[in-house]
């Protein structure tokens, strides 16, 4: 298939520092189909979070492009909704404001009673019917990230994009949010990019594994199809040997084949199941950026 | 009967009267001997602390001898009160009494004559001591009224644009530091030259007055919303971005929302500023209230005058206490965190 759904061409981002540009990726090449549940798994500070915020368009590539659906994108928009790692609802409203916020703006013209069905809807979809009046401060880390991942499927998304969307979560409640998401993307068929330090989560979840060699200067380094059948049962997967070949995998990539060809080995990181913030990258957004932007 | 209850104790915590919240208790018949216990605590340390400065003060009005006569005790500080009372509850009698005769009068000549022309003259007693309390109250609104009104905007402005914060920055720092003292002359002046009405609505020390509470009182406002709107998480600024919201929803339903706790902070602090400065400035512009009546009292030097004064330092003190204790509320109300303390 010569014409993908998304297509993430020779990106390459520099940022200005005090000691000098800082290149993060360099050349990223990622085609992406339709319906196509994609992770972005590496060590922190490599990269993922970049690449999603440039699919998102809420950085700009220095060099090469995104390009959905056969349109460059360079500004972010509600077609590549995203769900941050730390849920980002607005504080001081409602459950169902928030996701409400969202809906006005997608679906401006359609009439308020389809629109709150429609939030409704969404918040079913993610089991949080219960709780619409409740503010954020008063809901738990899941909950809270559930009603994330609502807003943003409430956008009805051409490219949903997660960043360390469980990363805050603990264990229990990661399982059931993966499973909750499975059994949305078996609903939906989004086209989904994830970015996750969890191999466990990766080869569940995802129709391929995307891994990212370190930083500076990422690039991808190896692509991993995972040919599991769905629906996936964690439970029947963890004796299922192609499975745990895939695991090893990717955590052969990530302890020993992390960096690129002509870059010397950085030495052994923590390993990759451990969730960690990706601060690292984050801290390198410009200072100048301007918030009317 | 426990969610009326919790419904209460929950009022009186946001309005900050935290002392009834072991009263409430006590009628509910909760936990009596306990509630007792905490109220001792919450209310009977304070109440000891007070008569204690009771006493201090007392020893040392009997030792400071002044050129007025000693330095008053409490006692006679509450006579003095006591008198302010009276003096005003006079004039309030003197004044229905003027305008039962001057209508006594006009309807005897409209009952003579039916096309007489009637004179209505208002009252002319001088303010009493409540009245200027008022005047105090209502030109302290007015400039910090006016004062929030340049700073908000100015201060959202400024948290969004780096460049026009680094502009402006030097100005807010070179002006923020100056004394109500030193803008009085120069607001006075500018005030007379253009403010040239023949019949002004309002007097020229109370504009005068009004302009240095704003002069001085909107640079708290200004930093704390500057701070509030520029610290705002730039992960609610993204989704803002992902919503591709246009800037007014912007502004109106993420920014401000999301910095009002900074605002109402530097709103109050705001307030407490100008409760201040009005005293100073109503001295200076002889606008007709607490500051007039202290400065009064100062220059007529008579027996009474030091207890008068005394009264009228406690009294703008449990005033700006107040004031301060609404803001607290809406700051409360405002804010996004119910688990942080304010106080």
């Amino acid at each position: 298939m010569t014409n993908h759904y998304l297509d993430i061409s020779g990106v390459s981002i520099e940022f200005p520092t005090p000691n000098g540009p800082f290149k993060a990726l360099d050349n990223v090449n990622l085609k992406i189909n339709k319906g196509e549940f994609i992770s972005l798994i590496g060590h922190s500070g490599c990269g993922k979070s970049t690449v999603l915020n440039i699919v998102a368009g809420l950085y700009q590539a220095t060099e090469g492009g995104v390009i959905l659906e056969g349109k460059e994108v360079d500004q972010p928009g509600p077609d590549r909704a995203v769900v941050f790692q730390n849920h980002s609802l607005f504080p001081w409203l409602t459950v169902y404001d928030n996701v409400r916020l969202a809906v006005d703006k997608v679906m401006a013209n359609k009439s308020k009673a389809e629109r709150h069905e429609w939030a409704e809807h969404n918040l079913e979809l993610v089991h949080m019917s219960h709780a619409l009046h409740k503010r954020p401060a008063e809901i738990s880390g899941g909950m809270k990230q559930r009603v994330g991942i609502a807003r943003a499927l409430a956008m009805e998304p051409k490219v949903l994009l997660m960043d360390e969307p469980f990363g805050a979560l603990d264990a229990l409640t990661r399982a059931h949010m993966q499973d909750s998401l499975m059994e949305i993307q078996t609903r939906l068929n989004n086209t989904v990019i994830m970015i996750t330090h969890d191999v466990d989560e990766a080869v569940l979840l995802s129709d391929r594994i995307v891994m990212m060699t370190n930083g500076p200067a990422a690039s991808i380094g190896e692509i991993l199809p995972v040919e599991l059948e769905r629906p996936r049962d964690r439970l029947a997967l963890a004796d299922d040997p192609t499975y745990n070949h895939y695991r090893a995998e990717v955590l052969k990539f990530l302890h020993e084949r992390h960096a690129k060809p002509d870059v010397p080995t950085t030495p052994k990181a923590e390993p990759a199941a451990a969730p960690e913030t990706d601060s690292a990258n984050s801290s390198k957004v410009p200072e100048e950026e301007d918030l009317a932007a | 009967m426990s969610t009326a209850l919790n419904k209460t104790v929950q009022f009186l915590e946001v309005t900050g009267l935290n002392w009834f919240v072991p009263v409430a208790k006590i009628c509910a018949g909760q936990n009596v001997k306990e509630q007792f216990n905490q109220l001792s605590r919450m209310v009977g340390v304070p109440v000891f602390a007070f008569l204690v400065f009771l006493l201090f003060w007392s020893a040392a009005a009997q030792n400071i001898v002044t050129s007025l006569g000693n330095l008053p005790a409490p006692t006679e500080t509450w006579q003095q009160f006591e008198g302010l009372i009276e003096d005003h509850n006079r004039e309030r009698a003197k004044e229905v009494a003027f305008y039962e005769r001057q209508e006594k009068r006009n309807a005897e000549k409209l009952e003579k004559n039916p096309d007489a022309k009637v004179k209505i003259r208002p009252y002319t007693g001088k303010p009493t001591f409540f009245d200027q309390v008022f005047t105090s109250i209502y030109t302290v609104f007015v400039g910090f009224v006016l004062a929030s009104l340049i700073a908000i905007p100015l201060g959202i402005i400024c948290g969004l644009s780096k460049i026009l914060y680094t502009g402006l920055n030097p100005l807010i720092q070179i002006f923020r530091p100056v004394s109500p003292l030193a803008w009085l002359p120069i607001v006075t002046m500018v005030v007379s030259a253009t403010y040239t009405a023949k019949d002004p609505m309002f007097a020229k020390s109370f504009i005068n007055s009004a302009l240095t509470v704003t002069l001085c009182s909107l640079w708290p406002t200004l930093i704390n919303t500057t701070v509030g709107v520029s610290g705002i998480d730039k992960d609610l600024i993204n989704v803002s971005r992902v919503l591709q919201l246009n800037w007014i929803t912007k502004v109106f339903k993420v920014i401000i929302p999301a910095s009002l706790p900074m605002i109402f902070t530097g709103l109050r602090l705001s307030l407490g500023v100008g409760w201040m400065v009005l005293i100073a400035a109503e001295m200076l512009a002889q606008n007709p209230g607490l500051g007039k009546f202290v400065w009064d009292e100062f220059q007529n030097g008579s027996s009474n005058s030091l207890g008068r004064i005394l009264v009228a330092v406690f009294v703008i003190g449990i005033i700006g206490f107040i004031l301060d204790r609404v803001m607290l509320t809406l700051q409360k109300l405002v804010s996004h965190d119910k688990t942080v303390d304010i106080r």
